[in-house]
């Protein structure tokens, strides 16, 4: 590819991109001078980000950099003990209650899928609105079959998980928490365990969300998605974001070294 | 020379084809299990000459040399084979115990009353449990939620209430005098149905993160298990009563029954913590991302996946205390291999010597036929619930 083509490439994304409209006053989530500890071991050190409604962010960084981590403390699978997280204007503390809120406004999707192997799709993706939401049956799954024809998979709905492939999986699990209504998704590396065939159909989902104005937290190694979609890349290493910039910046002029190094291993 | 192909685009694909006939049916299924070597044949021929060996035996002892009708225990005394004839006799203790035989009615003078005996007490019970029992096992019946009330809630009360008498007109029938096959069955099922949830609550408890709860579920596990069940007994029988005041007295069966429950509940806490510990960690996080509460992401999520994968721990315990019921002989209560035994020790007109012989074998095949229908059923219902991520 000549550089005119990949300039003019560029310029189509950010101009894709810049269709997806980012709020200016809704803030979603609200993370200051956080700080985490496994024990003794420091993982995350002096975390302050802010995400606006509609933001897409794709946070990348080398394994054990803590960017897991960082997202599971949103919706409170992690706890932290120091700095403030606020999500959708509620601060995360031991209170159960505004944890409980918290979770049911944000959409988790996780490497390894985690569907209820028990339950068929339909149940899973009924069971929250039912339970938590307190969604009448019919209504609940009314709206299961309407996220499941967008994930494309409708025809699936009376299976049970152990009977569909990983992309499969993975889309049911997208639309387990589609289901919930979120305000906000957290996605934990969703393509990391699939195929190569596979990441395609999951990744064209996570797209159409982003263009339907989701505010969505994304870690992954897709860094063609990033380019996509994303509104802003932060790069994390040793448990603190060194770098951030809209994507077209941060790919084609990294400014920290490790960044640099980083994408040098990543981009071919 | 040939060149040698290095490209190669396949054309056609190679359909499905049926297996080689010679590696199935039955002759392809004889080579390959039983004579499929030397040293296997041997061992094929040698097990087959036990089977034919032993069935021959067994079928005198049964069968051939058994007494099958007889007045006492003299036609007894004169063939080697079972004394089946004893066990019809006595078949009435076996079951009921020492439960009342005469007509309560009978002072009353009404002939047809004196018809019934107390038995039919208990004969009305085991019809409406099994009435109850049996769609409850079925898994397509409808009404499960009916169901279940009735069999936990009213069914229990009914079975004291006829068991016990002393309402309603009823004769009082003290636990003493309840015995053989509904001893054994009481004692069976309340133990199974009170150590599930009790050991399912001991199992969450000792995962808890609050410290004073999870302690009190560890020690309670752990005395009860470190304990035999027979000093669980006779603790229960004869150290209890010396602590608590002279006027108060808890029935000895009821002790019983505690004692067994509390007991399995230990063992089962064990068995459904195992299950809960199998889970991937994922399940629970998935079930609170998406807003759970603990106590519906153990009802929904985690208990149904950790309990059917313990099926068999659980079928396991079931089956280990129904068997266990016997202890309760070393106590004073009859239950159904106290009974047998006293038949065959006691009762003069069957002195015969193989009177005793025949009793265990009775009990056994009675104990034996219980616990593989658990174990049957356990079977069943893991197909069952099987949804594919099995490995």
């Amino acid at each position: 590819m000549s550089d005119q083509t990949a300039a003019a490439k560029e310029e189509e994304l950010q101009a894709n991109r810049s269709k997806m409209t980012v709020s200016e006053t809704d803030v979603a989530v609200e993370i200051v001078d956080m700080h985490k500890w496994y024990g003794d071991f420091h993982v995350l050190k002096d975390i302050n980000l802010t995400v606006m409604g509609g933001e897409r962010i794709v946070i990348a960084g080398p394994s054990g950099s803590g960017k897991s981590t960082l997202i599971r403390c949103i919706n409170r699978l992690e706890e932290h003990q120091q700095g403030q997280i606020i999500v959708d204007g509620i601060e995360l503390t031991n209170d159960l209650k505004r944890i409980d809120e918290v979770r049911r406004e944000v959409g988790m999707v996780f490497q390894h899928f985690n569907l209820f192997p028990h339950l068929t799709i339909l149940e899973n993706c009924t069971l929250a609105p039912i339970w938590v939401r307190g969604i009448p049956k019919a209504e609940a799954e009314e709206t299961a079959m309407h996220y499941l024809e967008r994930v494309k998979i409708p025809e699936q709905a009376n299976k049970y998980p152990g009977q569909l492939s990983g992309g499969q999986q993975q889309r049911v699990a997208i639309a387990r928490s589609l289901c919930m209504n979120p305000k906000i998704m957290l996605f934990d590396e969703p393509t990391s365990a699939l195929d190569p065939e596979m990441i395609k159909e999951v990744l064209e989902v996570m797209v159409s969300l982003a263009e339907d104005g989701m505010t969505m937290l994304c870690v992954t190694h897709e860094m063609g998605f990033a380019r996509q979609v994303a509104n802003r890349v932060i790069f994390m290493d040793q448990g603190q974001i060194i770098e951030q910039n809209e994507p077209g910046a941060f790919f084609d002029n990294p400014q920290h070294e490790r960044t640099k190094l980083f994408l040098s291993q990543i981009l071919h | 020379m040939a060149k040698m192909q290095q490209s190669y685009v396949r054309q056609e694909m190679v359909q499905d084809l049926p297996p080689p006939p010679a590696s199935s049916g039955f002759v392809g299924w004889a080579r390959r299990s039983l004579f499929s070597s030397i040293s296997n044949s041997i061992l094929t021929i040698v097990a087959a000459l036990f089977v034919v060996w032993a069935g021959y035996h067994l079928f005198h002892f049964f069968i051939l040399d058994a007494v099958f009708v007889a007045e006492d225990g003299s036609a007894c005394k004169l063939k080697p084979g079972a004394c089946w004839a004893f066990i019809w006799d006595r078949m009435d203790f076996f079951i009921y115990g020492f439960f009342p035989k005469d007509p309560y009615w009978a002072s009353t003078d009404i002939f047809f009353v004196s018809a019934f005996m107390e038995y039919w007490r208990i004969n009305v019970l085991f019809v409406i449990g099994l009435a109850l029992l049996v769609p409850l096992l079925i898994p397509s019946v409808p009404g499960k939620l009916i169901n279940a009330l009735l069999f936990f809630i009213p069914f229990p009360i009914l079975v004291i209430v006829l068991l016990n008498g002393g309402w309603f007109g009823l004769e009082l029938v003290p636990t003493e005098k309840w015995g053989g096959l509904t001893v054994t069955l009481i004692i069976g099922l309340v133990g199974i149905v009170a150590s599930l949830p009790i050991g399912i609550v001991l199992a969450l408890g000792r995962q808890s993160k609050l410290p004073a709860i999870k302690t009190l579920c560890v020690v309670f596990i752990e005395i009860w298990r470190a304990v035999p069940l027979i000093t669980v007994l006779f603790m229960a029988s004869v150290m209890l009563p010396l602590f608590v005041p002279e006027n108060m007295t808890i029935d000895k069966l009821l002790r019983a029954l505690i004692g067994v429950a509390l007991f399995n509940s230990a063992y089962m806490a064990e068995v459904v913590r195992g299950g809960l510990q199998a889970l991937p960690r994922g399940q629970y996080e998935a079930a609170s991302a998406l807003g759970l509460n603990y106590w519906k992401s153990m009802g929904f999520i985690i208990l149904p996946q950790a309990l059917k994968h313990v099926i068999p721990g659980i079928v396991n315990t079931f089956i280990a205390l129904f068997k266990d019921t016997s202890l309760v002989a070393i106590v004073g209560i009859f239950d159904l291999l106290r009974t047998v035994q006293n038949a065959a020790g006691n009762d003069l007109n069957w002195g015969a010597p193989t009177t005793s012989v025949t009793g265990y074998i009775f009990a056994a095949a009675m104990f034996w036929v219980f616990c593989f229908s658990m174990s049957r059923y356990s079977m069943f219902m893991e197909r069952r619930l099987e949804t594919g991520h099995k490995r």
